[in-house]
């Protein structure tokens, strides 16, 4: 047996390592799963706590999320593709047109 | 029992999470985030959530990562370049990414009584009456986020196509 505190502080511990991920990577697919990373990690709350309210709503709440992220997934990566037809580079700092 | 389950696939989740930030080269990171989703799904399973874990494994390691996978070798992606451009996350990202898990972390432990335990079977995985509830109380959301996938699938083909 585990408290239900344990797997929400895995999610925090995940959620920060994607945090870290999105801050770090350079490699603009390695920040785009950084993303998926912390997605997941809020998934695993959601489910977490499905269970400790004994509730089917987070779960139905986790599969909007799914769907969502493979929506996202679908156009973020069609953006990378454009990027780098017109960059010819994957990483972030060459994405700069924005910058002051 | 249950806690060296879940101990397992929690240091599993993490370390693979770690390996995807220490990985240089995308498919290897690729590969570590699917390593977590698995970890993810064995963990979903422990909480009685069954249909989740299914749709973990099929929707997120598979399609999802196929997609990405796919990507990165249409684009020939090579070994990411170190580059020493931003000196506040150099400096300040390590410190401030503490902070921010030691606050996320004390508040859901203290928000959450220690003795509410999750063990096998206390809360069978239900998959008919997920069924129910998304095609009853939740239909309104689920046909609006079916809207929405098609327009993912609209803009992902307008954005990737060839320019005229």
């Amino acid at each position: 047996m585990v408290p239900i505190s344990y797997f929400l502080v895995l999610a925090a511990i995940l959620f920060v390592l994607g945090v870290a991920g999105f801050l770090f990577k350079r490699n603009i697919v390695t920040i785009f799963m950084s993303i998926e990373l912390m997605l997941n990690a809020v998934n695993l709350t959601f489910v977490a706590l499905s269970y400790h309210l004994r509730e089917l709503n987070g779960q139905i709440f986790v599969f909007f999320v799914m769907v969502v992220a493979a929506a996202e997934a679908a156009v973020g990566l069609a953006i990378i593709i454009t990027v780098f037809k017109h960059r010819e580079s994957l990483n972030v700092d060459n994405v700069d047109l924005m910058k002051l | 029992m249950y806690a060296a389950f879940f101990f397992i696939f929690a240091g599993a989740a993490v370390g693979f999470a770690i390996n995807l930030l220490i990985q240089r080269h995308p498919v290897y990171s690729a590969l570590s985030l699917i390593g977590v989703m698995a970890s993810l799904a064995s963990l979903y399973l422990m909480l009685g959530a069954e249909f989740i874990a299914a749709v973990q494994v099929i929707v997120y390691a598979g399609a999802v990562m196929v997609l990405f996978i796919f990507v990165i070798m249409l684009l020939n992606a090579g070994e990411e370049e170190r580059t020493q451009r931003s000196k506040l996350a150099r400096q300040a990202g390590a410190p401030l990414l503490l902070i921010l898990l030691s606050l996320v972390a004390t508040v859901l432990y203290k928000q959450f009584p220690r003795d509410s335990m999750v063990q096998f079977g206390d809360f069978p995985g239900q998959t008919a009456p997920i069924g129910r509830l998304l095609f009853r109380e939740f239909l309104l959301p689920f046909e609006v986020v079916s809207v929405l996938v098609l327009i993912a699938i609209v803009g992902a083909v307008v954005l990737a196509r060839k320019e005229p």
